[in-house]
Parts: C-alpha cells; structure tokens; sequence
C-alpha cells in the first residue's frame, strides 16, 4: 500500500494557478507586457495573438526564467516576482522554450533525464518518469538516437518530453505545434487534453484551429495587455461574415484584433 | 498483520458463488496484500479453469519478456563523455594550460623578475569561469535557467570543474619556476571568487573580462615595464589575498539569488 504525503492531500489555498495583476515585463529595454491582468486555472488555455504581442515575454515571466519589472505575480499560490525563492515553484514548472537549445551529444533519453535531474525529481522516479514521457510524446523508438540526428518535428517532441517529465502542475509551450506534421498535431492535442484533466496548461501558438479543438479556454494579448479570455465558442461567436479569415474561429480572432486596435487607436 | 483468515473464509472468498459480507471481504483482502502464505491457499482454492487461465497467462508474459527488448542499463553519470561542460570547456582549459606552459618555459630560459607565472596566475581560471556561466556558450540555457537546480550552486559546481584542472595545472608551474605556492593559488583563488561576486551584478562574463583587464592595466603592465614585483605578489601580500577571497565569497553569498534568472548580462 502507497503512503500518501500530507503534501499530497493538503488543500490547495490558491483560487487561481497562474495569477498576474497589473504584470508589466522587459524584453530588453522594450517593455513588451506591459500591465496585464490574468487569471488561469486548471485546463488548457490557447495564448493566441499578433507577432510582437509579448507572448514569448509573458511565457518567459510565467516560467520564472526573467524578472518582472513590475506588477504582482502568483504562481501555484506562490509570489514569484521580485527575490522571491523560486525552488518550490519551479518543481512544479514545465517549459518550453520557443528557441528550443540542445545539447547536441545527448541521446533523447539523456536528455530528458539531465533535465529531470535539474529539475530535482527524486532519483528512484526519474527512470520511470523519462520513460514514461518519451512514450507520451511517441518518441520511445528514438529514445536513443542522439540529438543532432533528430528532425525538426521530433526534436520538438523531446523538448514537450522534458517539460512534462516532472508531471507539472504549469505546464508552459511557446510554439509547441512547429514542425509537427498533421497526425503528430493530433496526437499532441490529445497529449494537451490529457495533461490538462488536472494541470494548468498554457499553450502559446498562432494556429487557431489548435487552439479551438484543444484548449479549453482562449487568451488573446495584444501589444503586451489582454485583449480577450473566454472559451472557444465565444471566440467563434465574436465573428461575423465581413471578417478575415478561412474558418468561423479565425474571422473571431481578426474580428477581436480589429475592435482592439481600434480602440487603442481612439 | 497476526491472526490468518480461517481456511473457510479463504475458501469462501476465492469462491465466486458463495457469498461473504463485504467487511469481511475488505479484510481478507488487506491481510492478502502482506501474506504469501493465505495468497497460495487463495491460490489453491481456485477452480481448474482459473488456474489453467493463469498459467497461461504467465506464460504469455514470460514468452513477450523474453522476445522483448532487453531492460535498459542504468544510466552512469559519472561517464565524463556526456558531461556538456567537459566538452565545451576543454578547448579555453588546454588553452589556459598551453599559456601556463609556456610561462614556465619563459621563466625557464630568462630567470626574469617579476615571473609571469606569478602574474598570469589571478587570471588563469576566469575564461574557463566566463564559459562555464555565458547564456553564449550554454545552448540549453534558457531551459536550464528556469529549473530549481539553476543558481549559485549550479555556477559553484561549473567553477570547481574548471578549477580542478588550473589549480594542478598552477601549482606544478609553481614548483617548476619557484614561485610561492601560495602567492600562485591564492591570487587565483581570489580572482575566482570577484569574478563570482561581480558576476552576481553586471553577468559573470562581464566579470571575468574585467578582472582580467583591470589586472593586466593595474599590475602586469608596470610590472613588465619596470622589472619589478608588484606590490600585490610580495611574499608578504598571502594573508591580504586570502582575505579578500574570504570577503568577497561572503558577499557572493548574500547575492545568490541574483543568479536564479535569465539576465540581459551573462
């Protein structure tokens, strides 16, 4: 029989996993988020927006990797900003980065493992929890191929692999979609479906369809603030006929850009 | 678990028809978990077809174990090969090696003073320190960066890696040329340390390019100019070297969060 932590069964205290007031951060001298106001639980949340709109910042800020500038931000009930101690918080972390770096000697295995170690996960569990990983994102047959001799499609799958080894409880992808082919995007989002039962899953993407068939909630930013939160279907619904656009989600997604910006233009 | 289940109640629990009251069910199965023996008399209460079924099944997992692939051996660490700061420093470590070489060569063939083992001492160590800290030279820096292994402790561990080869590699040109053992280890030490210390303000990198100019400009300079041992390596100059290592490592110290994040800096 398995001995339950208090850790396990104690009551999360937080009403919101990812919670930023007023978050403004640098991305070198450019203030490129600039006073957002966020709130996410758990669930699968699209981050959708214009190049430019501070999305890669945000996500960056999010994952504890930059400082804010200003602003108050909480993740998993724990202020992350300033000099804040941010060991606890980033067990819970997983990551993605957008320029994904990789050390190219590394078989996928050993690389999936050193970042597990990084990430402080017990020794015992980390074999198992590699493994496991690996086999999520469907790349067990090239568990032992060495980086450098991955392509594009599968080395974005070993980096989705390191950031749930740890079985976030945030789980952060900047631009998880490039380079996968169309089946390994299904299976991704179902992979996105899974890990959200139970976790707060930010997905960062300019693919509205990805957006609209896995997340359960969409956050649309614009020059560094929040232009829109809600679910897929009131996005669609944002949408009328004179908008850009192929499908009814992305004529609501250019139907919001446009009311957005003409109201910052005002 | 001390009293056994009556043989009876074994019987009646492995048999599907009879009935047996839940509480009783719910022990029996608990004691079952800690107890071989009652689990081969369950075993045995079993009909043919059961047991028929379960020998096949064993057989079937034997047989696939068998025809699948071997387990994986356990993954070794210590293999210095996987290491990426082993590879990536080697070429700035030989370097420093081949500089310390051919200052003992140089000593060697004119017994100058000052000797310019003494004077490339402090600065020995800092390229390999500025390579083990450089979001440059890390490809995977940003993924490294937002996990609770990154910090103080991570930068300590890479500089104790490049230390372990300067430091045997110092202290053999010293009892080669003559110079102080300590006047040769404890400037190195120190510059180590102020490049750490620095580095917690304006990037470890920017430290070490500084030092190492600073001290060119301020000592080795006029030394080679004038022909005589500067002030900072005169045998009575250990104890400030020692000193001011100890201060400055305290004021690392006190700086350690400042290298949890990603930086503009480093």
């Amino acid at each position: 029989m398995r001995t339950v932590s208090a850790a396990e069964t104690a009551t999360t205290i937080h009403p919101w996993v990812v919670h930023a007031e007023g978050l403004r951060v640098r991305a070198g001298r450019h203030l490129a988020v600039d006073g957002l106001d966020l709130a996410l639980g758990t669930g699968v949340h699209g981050l959708l927006g214009p190049n430019g709109a501070g999305k890669t910042t945000l996500m960056r800020a999010l994952a504890t990797v930059v400082k804010p500038a200003g602003g108050r931000l909480t993740l998993l009930g724990e202020s992350v900003d300033g000099r804040a101690d941010l060991r606890r918080v980033r067990r819970g972390l997983g990551y993605l980065p957008q320029q994904f770096g990789f050390y190219p000697r590394f078989t996928v295995r050993e690389f999936v493992e050193y970042m597990a170690w990084l990430k402080e996960m017990p020794k015992t569990a980390v074999p198992g929890a590699v493994q496991r990983a690996i086999d999520r994102v469907g790349l067990a047959a090239k568990a032992g191929a060495r980086m450098k001799t991955l392509s594009g499609g599968m080395l974005r799958r070993a980096g989705i692999a390191q950031a749930i080894v740890n079985d976030p409880a945030v789980l952060l992808l900047d631009e998880p979609t490039v380079g996968l082919d169309p089946e390994q995007r299904l299976d991704f989002r179902e992979l996105l479906r899974d890990v959200g039962v139970d976790s707060c899953v930010l997905v960062s993407t300019h693919l509205v369809e990805d957006v609209v068939a896995a997340c359960t909630d969409v956050v649309m930013i614009n020059g560094g603030r929040l232009v829109y939160q809600g679910t897929p279907n009131d996005l669609i619904a944002q949408g009328g006929q004179g908008d850009a656009g192929d499908s009814a989600a992305e004529r609501g997604y250019s139907a919001l850009l446009r009311r957005h910006r003409a109201e910052a233009g005002r | 678990m001390t009293t056994h289940p009556s043989p009876a109640v074994i019987a009646r629990y492995a048999d599907r028809e009879a009935s047996l009251d839940e509480v009783t069910v719910w022990s029996v199965e608990v004691h079952l978990e800690g107890c071989a023996d009652c689990r081969a008399q369950v075993a045995g209460s079993t009909t043919d077809n059961s047991r028929d079924l379960l020998a096949r099944v064993a057989a079937g997992v034997d047989h696939d174990i068998a025809a699948g692939p071997a387990p994986a051996g356990r993954p070794s660490w210590s293999a210095a090969r996987n290491r990426w700061l082993v590879w990536h420093s080697a070429p700035w470590l030989i370097m420093t090696v081949a500089v310390l070489g051919c200052a003992v060569l140089l000593d060697a063939l004119q017994s100058s003073i000052p000797s310019v083992v003494s004077l490339l001492a402090p600065v020995a160590p800092l390229p390999g320190v500025a390579i083990a800290w450089s979001r440059r030279h890390d490809p995977a820096w940003e993924l490294v960066a937002g996990t609770p292994a990154a910090g103080l402790a991570m930068l300590l561990r890479r500089t104790a890696g490049v230390l372990a080869v300067v430091v045997p590699a110092l202290a053999l040109a010293s009892t080669r040329t003559g110079v102080s053992l300590a006047l040769t280890l404890l400037p190195c030490v120190a510059f180590t340390v102020a490049t750490i210390a620095l580095g917690a303000f304006v990037g470890v990198r920017r430290a070490a390019a500084g030092l190492g100019t600073a001290w060119a400009i301020a000592v080795v300079v006029p030394a080679v100019v004038t022909a005589q041992l500067p002030a900072a390596l005169q045998p009575g100059s250990s104890g400030v070297w020692a000193l001011l290592a100890l201060a400055l490592a305290g004021l690392a110290a006190t700086r350690a969060d400042n290298f949890r994040r990603l930086t503009s800096h480093n």
